[in-house]
């Protein structure tokens, strides 16, 4: 790189308040052409703010935006991208029956007839320039995710843009669709267009990022620069990055991915045993077939295996939400047809993963979803009739205990953070007394601190005696918080493994290994 | 061939078959743009009643055919300011705002139809026709199909303009983007609001039409409820002819066909009950909705009032 080059978009002193937050609190970047600039922050630390600023949504109430050294007001979203910046966004926004080419022309004058002649050249073009292969003529829902992400950023620099904001543009994607992404920002940045990668994931601001910077609670609190960060090995980087992002809470990155795993002793009393169990979603389709296994008091069982090999099922059937075949012993006891109530009062209690749909109701305020699955339950309903000084009562006293982040209990859950969501669905699955809970990737979609602060509670309701069944697609996360793991292929649980040195590799052949003798 | 069957009875036959299809037409395409742009419209019904009593009145007041038929269109799309107010601006649900507009304009035109026309009855000259040259000398087909009051062609040219709009003009991708995904037509600059408030208008203008043709130029007269349900077959065929214009024309045909047949039969003293007769249309409707219902896919965000920044 040539000395020093100025910056196309500077951010100097800029703040914004909402009532009652600063959302950004006198921050100032440099956003450097042909550089991929990584902007980490968890969820509420200024992030959107940021770039609907930069997007010309919303204007900075103190400080100012430079483009090429001159302070500019962005007035809207048009005056953006003229000045040369182009953002987009982390959900879709084209018209999924328009093609691509009238998606890039939407926006002309009503009574004018599109000539769609010009605007295919010109995609053409640019999709050439960025190495990508779509049809401007193809129907955009016939788009893969990734491919549509990649006719917004054409769209985003369609006017000659020299810098591109993405915003957490990796969060629907496949990995073939990050692989695809990556290739094209190398692209973008041989052209020297610029670029803001924001993001929550920390691995992947050091996969892609030149430079990382970090805001936590709405201010820079400082970054790696270019030549640092190529110099510095990778594990100091993470360490650097992590120390920005939580200050000294978390010491090292090892505990950002959970810690690491110790060794415990454990009593030989079985509080959950299963056998040849198999089922079957009948809303998925997906299946489970002659599953055995059996979890200790005070045990922590993984359920390892990549997405969508029957471990949601085998979760549904535990919880009592399928009907299967086979025997569930609760401490002593055969489940038999036991339904999700009855199972529930038992104290088998299970945490989704899909907390927005079949976890919550999100309409309801966090108080009667806190006890949603003991409606007409006595203490809370008394002869059909609801109680709601019980009912308040409960919910404040989980509602504290769990920290959740609200205005107050009568809030409607759809109006949380995911992090705080998942603190609502915990508190109601761990309260009252579980002898048996069983996890969905606990921690899928949730920022550093939350999936931080949500394994530290399942360790916590582990070491208070509870039997814990662990699903997790994220090895890492398995490994880190498990006693025994046992892996799951194709809807069968094909072995368990003692957690140990060796664990990973061993996992690691069961999952491959299946699939080979199913390959041959 | 039993003796009904003949020839003037035939051309009687797709006369009325025209006649009652164009209403379905006209408020069918409405709908349709309506429902391209994202706002379900249930009022049309109403809108269709309001434009039938409006035109009626004009055309016997002296404006002539046409001028009941302009009557009819501008009080439909006055009706319709009622949606955009409520449903397109304040974002109230449109299902209830368009049941309420259908029971009010059903009680205000009824009341109205009470006041003016109870006493007396009054009926309209009929429309002139027009027969078009060469075409209307075909035997059965000529009197039925070619021989007709102008405005009917109008009607049939609509749906060509319509398909234009969709196809070929920057109003056709925008009507379309408001439907399916507004925040996208917001961010590309143009104003959300605006463009389903056209759209909506233009559907209590074009149900206003279908009611003064109905009035005018169809019966003569005006009766409360004349509209009899052609509203709601109109969403209905909207909604399966999905963005095509022309599936809503040809919709409509069948349904006219069927809906003349009715009174034809009865006319003609056939031996099945008037109650099972009157089940036709009806009946036609449901046919074609378990024949082509499933495939019907509708708008994603019909139905969803627009705010900017909420998805």
């Amino acid at each position: 790189m040539t000395a020093a080059p100025s910056p196309v978009v500077s951010l100097r002193e800029v703040t914004k308040r909402f009532p009652g937050v600063i959302a950004n609190d006198r921050v100032s970047l440099d956003f450097f052409p042909g550089e991929v600039h990584a902007l980490l922050g968890e969820n509420g630390a200024g992030k959107s703010t940021l770039i609907s600023m930069l997007a010309g949504v919303q204007r900075p109430d103190e400080g100012e935006i430079a483009v090429d050294g001159a302070a500019v007001a962005i007035a809207s979203p048009r005056h953006a991208l003229s000045l040369g910046i182009g953002t987009v966004y982390q959900h879709r926004m084209l018209v999924p029956t328009l093609t691509v080419a009238e998606n890039l022309m939407l926006g002309a004058p009503w009574w004018r007839r599109p000539a769609l002649g010009g605007v295919r050249a010109r995609f053409r073009e640019a999709a050439a320039a960025f190495g990508v292969s779509v049809d401007p003529d193809a129907r955009v829902e016939n788009l893969s995710l990734g491919e549509q992400q990649q006719v917004e950023i054409i769209r985003a620099l369609w006017r000659g843009g020299r810098l591109l904001v993405l915003d957490e543009p990796t969060a629907m994607l496949s990995p073939k669709g990050v692989e695809e992404l990556g290739a094209m920002m190398g692209r973008m940045k041989a052209l020297g267009i610029g670029i803001v990668f924001i993001t929550h994931h920390l691995t992947e601001a050091l996969d892609f990022g030149d430079r990382v910077s970090v805001l936590r609670g709405g201010r820079s609190v400082g970054g790696i620069a270019p030549e640092t960060l190529t110099a510095l090995p990778r594990a100091d980087a993470m360490a650097e990055v992590v120390r920005l992002m939580f200050g000294t809470g978390l010491a090292s990155a090892e505990a950002a991915e959970g810690g690491a795993h110790v060794p415990r002793a454990l009593p030989n009393t079985k509080m959950l045993e299963v056998v040849g169990l198999s089922g079957r979603s009948p809303r998925s389709g997906s299946s489970f077939e002659d599953v055995s296994f059996h979890v200790r008091k005070g045990e922590i069982f993984g359920i390892a295996g990549v997405d969508g090999n029957g471990q949601t099922p085998l979760a549904e059937a535990l919880a009592g939400q399928i009907a299967a075949t086979g025997s569930v012993v609760l401490d002593g006891r055969e489940l038999g047809p036991a339904n999700v109530a009855l199972r529930y009062q038992l104290g088998l209690r299970y945490a989704t993963d899909d907390r927005n749909g079949e976890g919550m109701v999100g309409k309801l305020p966090i108080s009667t979803n806190m006890v949603l699955k003991e409606i007409g339950a006595a203490p809370f309903w008394r002869r059909g009739i609801e109680r709601r000084a019980a009912i308040d009562a409960h919910a404040s006293a989980l509602f504290a205990a769990h920290d959740v982040r609200a205005p107050g209990i009568h809030t409607p859950v759809g109006r949380l953070s995911g992090g705080n969501i998942q603190k609502v669905l915990l508190a109601r699955e761990l309260s009252g007394s579980p002898k048996v809970i069983v996890y969905s990737k606990p921690t899928h979609g949730l920022d550093l601190r939350n999936i931080e602060a949500t394994r530290r509670r399942i360790r916590e309701t582990a070491e208070a005696g509870v039997a814990t069944v662990l699903i997790s697609t994220d090895l890492g996360e398995v490994l880190a918080l498990s006693d025994r793991i046992g892996v799951m292929v194709r809807g069968r649980l094909v072995g368990i493994v003692e957690n140990g040195p060796e664990a990973r590799l061993e996992v690691g052949r069961l999952m491959a290994g299946i699939t080979e003798r199913e390959a041959a | 061939m039993p003796p009904i069957f003949n020839e003037p009875f035939l051309a009687a036959l797709l006369t009325g078959a025209i006649i009652s299809a164009l209403p379905l037409i006209l408020a069918g395409l409405g709908e349709q743009m309506s429902e391209r742009a994202g706002v379900m419209n249930i009022g049309l019904e109403g809108m269709m009643m309001a434009g039938a009593l409006a035109g009626f009145a004009a055309t016997l007041a002296g404006l002539g055919v046409w001028g009941g038929m302009l009557a009819g269109g501008l009080v439909g799309a006055a009706v319709s300011v009622i949606m955009v107010l409520f449903c397109v601006r304040q974002g109230m649900n449109q299902i209830i705002v368009g049941i309420a507009i259908t029971l009010g304009a059903t009680g205000v035109t009824s009341l109205m139809h009470n006041a003016w026309y109870s006493r007396t009855y009054p009926r309209l000259d009929a429309a002139e026709k027009i027969a078009l040259p060469g075409l209307s000398q075909i035997p059965v087909l000529g009197p039925g199909l070619f021989t007709h009051h102008p405005a009917t062609w109008a009607g049939l040219f609509v749906a060509l303009v319509f398909a234009f709009v969709y196809r070929q003009t920057f109003l056709g991708l925008n009507l379309a983007s408001a439907g399916e995904k507004p925040d996208a037509l917001d961010a590309a600059g143009i104003d959300v609001t605006r463009t389903r408030s056209v759209a909506v208008m233009v559907a209590g203008a074009m149900a206003g039409l279908g009611g003064a043709y109905m009035a005018v130029i169809g019966s003569g007269i005006f009766v409360p409820h004349m509209t009899g349900g052609a509203g709601y077959i109109a969403i209905v065929l909207a909604m399966l002819a999905r963005d095509r214009p022309l599936w809503v024309v040809g919709g409509a045909l069948l349904f006219g066909f069927c809906l003349s047949a009715t009174t034809a039969l009865q006319v003609g003293g056939i031996e099945v009950p008037t109650d099972f007769i009157q089940m036709l249309p009806f009946l036609a409707v449901m046919a074609v909705l378990v024949l082509f219902g499933r495939n019907a896919r509708l708008p994603r965000a019909l139905g969803q009032p627009y705010h900017r920044g909420q998805r």
